[in-house]
């Protein structure tokens, strides 16, 4: 009986160094079968396609007031977005002028996005009825100084749609 | 904590918060008796940002983007807790549209998690390459999600009353693209990694659970069912699209860190069939429901859903204002880590590694 148990034993034992090696093989058949197909490389030569890279129209980038050829935005400072966004990343800047009615009337004077409080959650941009606010493609974000993360969306000279009527 | 050394032998060394293998700042307090371990302590809190407590100071809809960075890779699924808890308490519900949104978001979720868990799983011991090939599927799953959504990781696209916006007209196309991509796909995995004779010798029979061990702990997902305990809120409590689908439960009854692994592998595959049940048919509806505020009202709600590493409890004590008085989340995570002394306890230190790999650890949602 002994002598039948280390029989088994031993043929157990090639069996496990035969199967293990059949099973690394198998392996190396799949990174073998994509060594020899250079066709199926996925990996992208970031930064080298910097130029053909296209985020998706949808990405999430920086927030951004959309102007239009004669340098207008539709914002009429509500600060809706401002009170929707839950980091406190928008401050909207107003001056009081005197319409052409005598009354006074609020003004945009600076858009203020601070990015690097930002959390992308997107509630920012449906929050606003002018449809003024938009995400952008840019992506890099990183820099050297954290001041620069803090701008301001509306162009100099840019003025609001609403006002110019 | 000061602790006595029974035995001349013994030391005690820290594992992480910087370790590679804890997949996050999560300390393992480790006691060790050559390079047996007697026990082990986790001690979390490095990643503690009171999510529950700003929750308390911000609106129903802004909030849920703070449960995006609680477990990353289950942002979707987060989110959609939040909104089903906020949902239940208004007793409104939303379309066929949303709900079948969601779930194929989720599913998609589940399965991009289960990619990068097995990605790092296969890394932790040793075996490099299988991170490239998860991480090129995952990336198909990303693009997904970006194309509709705006963002990769932390979406906050599934907000209480529906979605943020409609996804994109190729939606249902590349979901399908990708179904079929993933079924040719997902042999590889097998091949490369489950049928490894070195992968099998660490992983079988090591850190063994029972489903006795996994109930007492509150072991929940795919760790939990390794061991048989049946804990899938989609089969018991379905909730959104999973009433209109067939769903069957993974479960594995041999506890060990091969059950764990088999399970999740197992899961991806199920989470298709589920996928491919739901993709071609999203009926048209409206995304929002239109209400006038979305605020619960005065009383306390629960809602529990299945992430991808086990229930996710959402908890809102609301006195009728616009943001929670109080907020609980019931993290998969956090129940699941606290199992690990008695798992790793008498294996060897390079069995921890496994171990807590096949617990699919994620730490900010720990720490919360
Ligand atoms: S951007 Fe839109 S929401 Fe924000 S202040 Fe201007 S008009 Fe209002
Ligand atoms: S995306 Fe969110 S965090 Fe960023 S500015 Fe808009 S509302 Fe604020």
């Amino acid at each position: 009986m002994a002598f039948l148990k280390t029989i088994r034993e031993v043929g157990k034992y090639f069996h496990d160094i035969y199967s293990g090696v059949a099973s690394l093989m198998r392996g190396m058949k799949v990174t073998g079968s994509y060594f020899t197909r250079p066709g199926s490389i996925v990996t992208q030569r970031y930064p080298e396609n910097r130029d053909t890279l296209k985020m998706f129209d949808n990405f999430k980038g920086e927030l951004m007031l959309i102007h239009d050829e004669n340098n207008l935005h539709s914002c009429n400072v509500c600060n809706t977005c401002a009170r929707k966004c839950p980091n406190g990343s928008i401050e909207i800047i107003y001056k009081k002028v005197e319409g052409a009615d005598g009354r006074s009337k609020k003004i945009l004077d600076k858009y203020v996005y601070h990015l690097d409080t930002c959390s992308f959650c997107g509630l920012c941009v449906p929050a606003c009825d002018e449809l003024a606010l938009k995400f952008d493609q840019k992506f890099e974000h990183a820099v050297f100084d954290k001041r620069k993360l803090t701008k301001v969306l509306n162009k100099p000279g840019s003025s609001s749609k609403t006002t110019n009527e | 904590m000061d602790i006595e050394l029974k035995e001349k032998e013994e030391y005690i060394i820290n594992m992480g918060p910087q370790h590679p293998s804890t997949h996050g700042v999560l300390r393992f307090e480790l006691c060790l008796l050559g390079e047996q371990v007697k026990y082990v302590i986790p001690h979390c809190g490095y990643i503690h940002r009171g999510i529950e407590k700003m929750c308390e100071h911000l609106t129903y809809p802004q909030l849920v983007h703070l449960t995006d960075r609680m477990d990353y890779l289950s942002a979707h699924i987060n989110n959609e807790a939040v909104a089903l808890c906020v949902e239940k308490s208004m007793n409104v519900e939303v379309s066929d549209r949303v709900k079948y949104i969601r779930t194929i978001l989720s599913e998609l979720t589940r399965i991009a998690s289960h990619q990068l868990w097995w990605s790092a799983f296969g890394m932790d011991l040793g075996a490099l390459t299988t991170f490239f090939y998860g991480l090129r599927d995952r990336e198909k799953i990303l693009d997904i999600f970006e194309e509709s959504t705006g963002s990769r990781l932390t979406q906050s696209f599934i907000t209480p009353g529906g979605l943020m916006g409609d996804v994109h007209p190729n939606f249902q196309k590349r979901v399908a693209e990708f179904i079929k991509y993933f079924r040719k796909k997902l042999p590889e995995y097998d091949q490369l990694l489950t049928g490894n004779v070195i992968f099998r010798e660490r992983t079988k029979g090591i850190g063994i659970m029972s489903k006795e061990d996994a109930i007492d702990y509150g072991v929940t997902g795919p760790s939990g069912r390794g061991s048989g305990f049946h804990c899938d809120i989609r089969k018991i409590e379905p909730y959104s699209a999973y009433p209109f689908v067939e769903v069957n439960e993974v479960t594995l009854t041999e506890g060990d860190t091969y059950a764990r692994y088999l399970v999740r592998i197992k899961e991806m595959w199920e989470s298709l069939n589920i996928l491919e049940q739901l993709v071609d048919n999203v009926p048209a509806g409206p995304i929002m429901l239109e209400l006038k505020a979305i605020k619960a009202p005065k009383g306390e709600y629960y809602q529990r859903v299945e992430t991808a590493r086990g229930e996710l409890g959402v908890y809102i004590v609301s006195d009728g204002g616009p943001s929670p008085a109080r907020m609980k989340f019931r993290s998969p995570n956090f129940s699941n880590l606290f199992i690990i002394n008695k798992l790793a306890a008498g294996h060897k230190i390079a069995d921890l590694v496994a171990i807590s790999g096949s617990l699919d650890l994620v730490i900010p949602d720990i720490d919360r």
